[in-house]
């Protein structure tokens, strides 16, 4: 047994966060919330450069074929550094989705693009209140997909996008779209967490062409790996809100101490590091089953989910009331951590839907009837 | 990073099983895993001790002990691997925790060549069996505040003085007790180790009731115990710095201990398929399948926080950081488990129709958790430790650390 991460994968950590400690600095994230588009182009192309984007991609098609534990480090660093960019969507589902599912023509279009930041393949999974692959009505009819996906983020950056909709048997498939198509309209949302520009897309007979491999449970085990990359990404923000409230309370003065020296504030903060902690080794387990195809993905990833939702908002919306007025403040960075939290629990839906998936694992007992 | 046994601890892992099967009868399925280190009665000590002196001969003692001590050098990892696979039979309960585990390590490091030979190769057969005698009514946090006296008579040394939380002090043959030796300087720097052994009419011990019911602690009254100076473990005025040494074989003993101890929480699935909420099974309660859900990520996380703690030490580093959190989580979840469970099995009220029922099994539970909570450092102390070893936050005011132990 090994549960940790190797010097080599230490190092690659740390070469990463050099660069990102380069271009994402909050002062750029607090700029991407005040701009219209949001996204951080500039970063997002040295990632590019770095080969970071094609991590993950076979090396036929201009990646470097890491594993999924890399990914996990480079997951973590991307969400502790609060770039702005679309990390998530495509590297944790857009390509593995098209590397594992797609045809050898979609990986030869895509995946060069995608691995030298030239493509950004956004995820059109949900639909208004439900997750797919269980709620889908997006419909596929003669390779001619119509229906409405939201949130979408990135939408407006990207050229492409992945969809879930039902084909002509009323199956849950995936589907690639040409989102430059006349067919396709974007109609851009004001989410929490801006710098992930969100927007609806509809879909009036936009032509599409299916991932052969994709069906429901497909789709479930996209989902189940997106969900550990996710939770790294989810413990990496945590951990730089955990941080940067510590600093604060080493530094801030009142009643003539360190307001850390109180148990008040102290306390608050060791169950701000007990939480991430007990995430962290739920993520890890994750990352093991992921990356060595164990049969018990699916409750990693739903258990991983769950204390990394958990871990995220108890330390975001402490971190706000720990730096008192001023963290209340726009100007001051803990609202960019508590936006963005609520941003990594939008994309791959809720605590309720992660508890069903456990349960249902565990058990194979009945959904919820409510 | 690799979940599964290598090679090696795979050969380890089929040697303990073939040693066990030929020596112990599998568990079956109703019996409950041997999760606690306290035996109930004379009984149970003595095949603890019969099972002890087995395992010794065969060299499964004192795994992680050095060779040159009749230990097997073992690795923190396969100690983990022969408690799971230990933990598979229906094995006695493991009373020789605190004399393998806490004070054998402490005589290893400070210890003088007799008190080893004399006290290390009985400890491992189970001959003694120990208990630590470091609380007081007045210290349990502050634990360097205890005030039992040991004070130098020619070559003896007279103590007297109460301990309190003595777990197993009721069927041990000796203790280790720590003393204050000299009053007249700060507390830490004033106390001095001793090894005692619990027979001598000096020593009483009364049992403490618990909340649960049941009785696996004691008080343990001292008056006027002589003991020879050979009976000090360390240097005079040292003692605080030998029950460190104590105090984080603790915490290592607990890192690869059996589990989490407690209830499983996918029990409560079991459960709530049994019985109904609302007039349906409760578990198809919305409210139901979220607690449950919660309860068995927090039990997962600690399950592998603890494969952490022991990657650390196979890698021969200190129990990390993470090791703190194990301890301070686990209390709370089986207290909330064991709340849920009453509830869901029975009313509010906890009213169990027999015993070993649904309701008695979580009341009893529930009951036990608030030992998790207090023993070995309390939550609130866990958090100050997190807090101040592990985020660097400035230290608690400590008004009496530089006053000398009679003034205070």
């Amino acid at each position: 047994m090994n549960f940790g991460f190797s010097d080599e994968q230490d190092a690659i950590r740390d070469t990463l966060a050099r660069m990102l400690s380069d271009y994402a600095t909050l002062a750029v994230v607090h700029d991407c919330l005040e701009t219209a588009e949001g996204f951080d182009s500039a970063t997002w192309a040295a990632l590019a450069g770095g080969g970071w984007l094609g991590l993950a991609i076979a090396e036929d098609y201009g990646g470097s074929a890491m594993g999924a534990v890399e990914l996990a480090v480079v997951a973590e660093e991307i969400g502790r550094s609060l770039a702005a960019v679309p990390f998530a969507p495509v590297l944790g589902l857009a390509t593995p989705a098209i590397q594992d599912l797609g045809t050898q023509s979609q990986k030869g279009k895509l995946l060069p693009g995608i691995a030298e930041g030239r493509l950004i393949v956004a995820t059109a999974l949900a639909e208004d209140g439900g997750s797919a692959p269980e709620r889908v009505s997006a419909k596929v009819v003669q390779d001619r997909l119509s229906g409405r996906k939201s949130p979408v983020f990135f939408a407006a950056d990207a050229s492409f996008a992945l969809v879930a909709a039902l084909d002509e048997g009323g199956t849950v498939r995936l589907y690639l779209a040409d989102l430059s198509d006349p067919s396709v309209s974007i109609n851009p949302q004001d989410a929490i967490d801006r710098t992930r520009p969100a927007a609806e897309i509809v879909f009036h007979g936009a032509p599409v062409e299916v991932l052969p491999g994709s069906d429901p449970a497909a789709i479930r085990t996209l989902l189940d790996g997106a969900a550990v990359l996710a939770a790294f990404e989810q413990i990496g923000l945590a951990e730089r809100a955990l941080s940067l409230t510590r600093d604060y309370a080493c530094e801030r003065q009142a009643f003539g101490r360190q307001i850390g020296s109180f148990q008040a504030v102290k306390h608050r903060l060791a169950d701000m590091f007990a939480k991430i902690e007990l995430a962290r080794s739920n993520a890890f387990f994750g990352a093991w089953a992921l990356a060595s195809g164990d049969n018990r993905l699916a409750e990693a990833a739903a258990v991983a989910r769950l204390s990394a939702l958990v871990a995220v908002q108890f330390a975001t919306e402490e971190s706000v009331q720990l730096h008192g007025g001023i963290g209340f403040t726009w100007a001051a960075d803990p609202h960019l951590f508590l936006r963005r939290g609520w941003q990594l629990k939008a994309e791959l839906g809720p605590a309720d839907l992660w508890r069903d998936r456990l349960l249902c694992e565990l058990a194979n007992g009945p959904a919820a009837a409510n | 990073m690799d979940f599964s046994d290598s090679p090696e601890e795979a050969a380890f892992r089929a040697k303990a099983s073939d040693w066990l099967d030929a020596n112990a009868t599998r568990r079956d399925g109703s019996e409950k895993a041997q999760d606690h280190f306290m035996a109930r009665d004379a009984d149970e000590v003595a095949r603890a001790r019969d099972w002890q002196a087995r395992k010794a001969e065969a060299g499964w003692a004192g795994l992680t002990w050095p060779r040159a001590f009749g230990g097997r050098d073992a690795t923190p990892i396969e100690q983990v691997i022969w408690n799971q696979e230990e933990g598979r039979y229906a094995v006695p309960p493991n009373v020789f925790l605190i004399g393998i585990g806490l004070v054998g390590p402490t005589v290893m490091i400070h210890g003088t060549d007799d008190q080893k030979t004399t006290f290390l190769p009985r400890a491992l057969t189970g001959e003694d069996i120990w208990c630590q005698l470091f609380s007081e009514p007045a210290a349990g946090s502050d634990l360097a505040g205890i005030r039992t006296r040991a004070r130098r008579e020619g070559d003896e040394w007279v103590i007297s003085g109460q301990k309190v939380w003595t777990s197993g002090a009721h069927y041990s043959t000796h203790g280790i007790l720590l003393a204050r030796t000299d009053p007249q300087v700060p507390k830490h720097k004033g106390m001095t180790m001793f090894l005692v052994n619990m027979s001598d009419p000096a020593i009483e011990t009364r049992p403490i009731r618990q909340i649960s019911g049941s009785s696996s602690f004691n008080e343990v009254f001292i008056d006027d115990l002589r003991v020879a100076d050979s009976a000090r473990l360390g240097g005079e005025s040292e003692g605080w710095k030998v029950a460190l040494t104590t105090l984080m074989n603790e915490r290592f003993s607990i890192s690869v201990g059996r589990a989490s101890g407690g209830a499983r929480a996918e029990e409560l699935i079991d459960l709530a398929t049994r019985v109904e909420r609302n007039g349906r099974p409760a578990f198809e309660d919305g409210e139901v399948r979220a607690r449950i859900a919660d309860f068995i990520a927090r039990q997962r996380g600690l399950e592998f926080t603890s494969y952490r703690v022991m990657t650390s030490l196979s890698r021969g580093d200190a129990p990390g950081e993470e090791g703190s959190i194990g301890k301070l989580l686990l209390g709370k979840l089986r207290q909330e488990m064991g709340a849920f469970g009453m509830e869901l099995a029975g009313t509010a009220a906890g009213i169990s129709a027999k015993s070993g029922d649904d309701v008695a099994r979580w009341r009893n539970e529930y009951l036990t958790a608030p030992g998790n909570r207090i023993a070995g450092g309390s939550d609130e102390i866990q958090r100050t430790i997190i807090g101040e070893r592990i985020l660097g936050l400035p230290p608690e005011i400590r008004v009496d650390k530089d006053v000398a132990f009679s003034e205070l």
